[in-house]
């Protein structure tokens, strides 16, 4: 497990409907991202970021190609599994935040432990533990309206580093947020990177790009 | 993932609109407490009637006139007389046999006051112990007594208010009726049926006079030798009275009879208010759907994310699932105290008697009808995908 890539993507293709209205949104995209990387996928509008995302994410299965996570093989498995995938190797960090409204941070950040299994006590620690690391540990009470953008962005990081997974994965974190609360993410972002955990960020800002070991653009789905 | 967790994360999903929890809640505690309630009032009405009837002795028969399924033969149907009456008593099972007539609502008067009394039965001494009338005051009449009466309970605080009504006189139906004595009150509060204390008992002879008119009789009331002897007295009656008419022109009742012939009824009576109260729950149950689908589509985006960050499809099953379940248990537990609280007051009349089974039955259906109308919902919730659930706005 140690010697494979985190992601190994293998001319994967992604073709949504068929026929004459058939969408090939990825054509043949081949990845490889290393333990400890930090790389910056980018492209415009179109050109399959999103859908690259998805499969990375194990939220969506690729139409053709291979794609290994961890070295284990994700296409074929059921949703089940793909929960279990998600759970313990993948942290999502998104665009809109996506934090459940109505629960505390510390509440949102042990979401994906509870669903790991993980006890009470156990996920009270290592969810403060990642509120520290994202410098909310004074926050822990709010609910994700009482918090800024950036915070909320903070919150969705440390739940994403809650279970250490092998994966980080970002879909456009900045997108909605100020220049001060870009900046707070993007230096936690660094840290992170410093300390040895693997990122993929999916973006279209070259500022964003520009903090990333390594960029790959994508251009109407292949990298080009 | 435990159960336990899951349970958690339904409670809070539940207490995020208190408001519409306890709306749906409120839907399956009305069907509930209506369930419960309605039986129990079903069964409350049916044991006043089996005590009503029991009332009457259980070593009575009463022979009233009409066959039944005798077709026909209505024609030549011979009317109960006094000497059918007489003949029976001297039947070697029968103790004694009352002739019986019978005035509805007779208008009663005294000094000034006037009420009325729902029945006036004209009959001889024996009546009295046939039918387990206890003189509480004065004493019963005699055979060959004039116009003297003895009157139920409530006629007397209806026309007396007070006032002792012993050989005071009334007037019913212009015939002055001298009061000899009180009946025992039978202690039946007054249902939905005749307040059975509402009566006075005269004379055969002075009730027909004044009251009735000289026609046939309404009934014979017959009182066997002892509980033993109530169908061998039932038989002899039978061939008695076969005998005299020619045809099968009457019914000879025992209590036994009467009885599993009304407790029949009022079983149908507490199936139908049984099954009008389970649509009530039928309809709690149809808006706990509702209100779970309402919850799965605004929730769309939370399932999504919890999808993300790795909740299994049973997962989620389970918290919608659970949901729906908690708030028909707590309907259900709602609507037994709110059921066993209406219970104990008295309802037109009726005392309402509860039923255990329909409580467990209710409480069961209700958390059933939570699984089955929530497991809808909950399982659209587990078979989202979450790449949908997340762009859902």
């Amino acid at each position: 497990m140690t010697g494979a890539p985190v992601l190994d993507i293998r001319e994967v293709t992604k073709v949504y409907g068929s026929g004459d209205t058939a969408v090939h949104a990825l054509r043949g995209v081949s990845l490889t991202v290393e333990h400890g990387d930090y790389v910056a996928v980018m492209g415009a509008s179109g050109s399959g970021k999103s859908t690259l995302m998805n499969i990375i994410g194990c939220l969506d299965v690729p139409s053709s190609g291979d794609y290994l996570l961890d070295g284990l093989h994700v296409g074929g498995l059921d949703e089940r599994r793909l929960a279990i995938l998600r759970n313990r190797r993948i942290g999502f960090v998104f665009q809109s935040f996506n934090l459940i409204p109505r629960m505390s941070a510390r509440a949102n950040v042990e979401l994906p432990l509870a669903y790991g299994g993980v006890r009470a006590a156990e996920r009270r620690r290592r969810a403060a533990a990642a509120l520290r690391e994202v410098g909310l540990a004074d926050r822990a009470r709010h609910e994700p309206n009482e918090l800024s953008g950036g915070q909320q962005q903070r919150v969705a990081i440390a739940r994403a580093l809650v279970t250490a997974p092998t994966l980080l994965l970002a879909d456009e974190p900045t997108g909605a947020l100020d220049s001060a609360s870009t900046a707070d993410v993007l230096a936690v972002f660094d840290r992170l990177a410093r300390a040895g955990r693997t990122i993929v960020v999916i973006t279209h800002e070259d500022e964003v790009a520009a903090h990333a070991e390594r960029v790959v653009r994508l251009v109407d789905g292949r990298v080009a | 993932m435990s159960p336990l967790e899951v349970l958690r994360f339904a409670l809070r999903g539940l207490a995020a609109d208190r408001l519409r929890s306890g709306l749906t809640v409120l839907g399956v505690l009305i069907g509930v407490a209506a369930v419960i309630l309605l039986v129990a009032f079903g069964n409350g009405s049916s044991e006043q009637v089996k005590k009503s009837i029991q009332r009457l002795g259980a070593d009575s028969l009463t022979v009233s006139p009409g066959g039944d399924g005798g077709g026909g033969v209505r024609a030549q149907a011979r009317d109960l007389t006094v000497k059918d009456a007489e003949a029976l008593a001297k039947s070697p099972s029968i103790r004694s046999a009352s002739p019986v007539v019978s005035g509805q609502s007779a208008a009663a008067a005294y000094a000034g006051t006037s009420g009325t009394i729902d029945r006036f039965i004209g009959t001889t001494p024996d009546y009295f112990a046939a039918a387990s009338k206890t003189v509480a005051a004065g004493t019963a009449f005699a055979a060959g007594d004039g116009n003297v009466v003895v009157i139920g309970s409530t006629v007397a605080s209806d026309l007396f208010a007070g006032t002792d009504p012993l050989g005071k006189k009334i007037t019913v139906g212009g015939i002055r009726f001298t009061v000899i004595g009180v009946l025992k009150a039978s202690g039946a509060t007054s249902g939905g049926f005749s307040d059975p204390d509402s009566v006075a008992v005269a004379p055969l002879a002075a009730v027909q006079a004044g009251i009735t008119g000289y026609g046939a009789l309404d009934q014979i009331v017959v009182q066997a030798r002892g509980t033993g002897a109530v169908d061998a007295a039932q038989a002899e009656a039978g061939q008695i009275l076969l005998q005299r008419h020619g045809t099968a022109d009457f019914t000879v009742a025992t209590q036994a009879g009467v009885q599993s012939a009304v407790s029949e009824s009022s079983r149908t009576f507490t199936v139908l208010l049984g099954a009008v109260a389970a649509i009530s729950l039928l309809v709690g149950g149809i808006g706990i759907t509702n209100i779970m689908l309402v919850t799965v589509a605004e929730r769309t985006r939370e399932i999504g994310i919890r999808k993300a960050v790795g909740a299994p499809p049973g997962a989620i099953l389970g918290q919608f699932a659970a949901e729906a379940t908690v708030l028909s248990l707590i309907g259900g537990l709602l609507g037994v105290a709110a059921g066993v609280a209406g219970s104990l007051f008295t309802i037109a009349g009726v005392k309402p008697v509860l039923v255990p089974s329909s409580i467990a039955l209710a409480l069961g259906v209700s958390v059933a009808i939570g699984l089955f109308f929530g497991g809808y919902p909950a399982a659209r919730a587990a078979r989202l995908r979450p790449i949908e659930a997340l762009r859902h706005e």
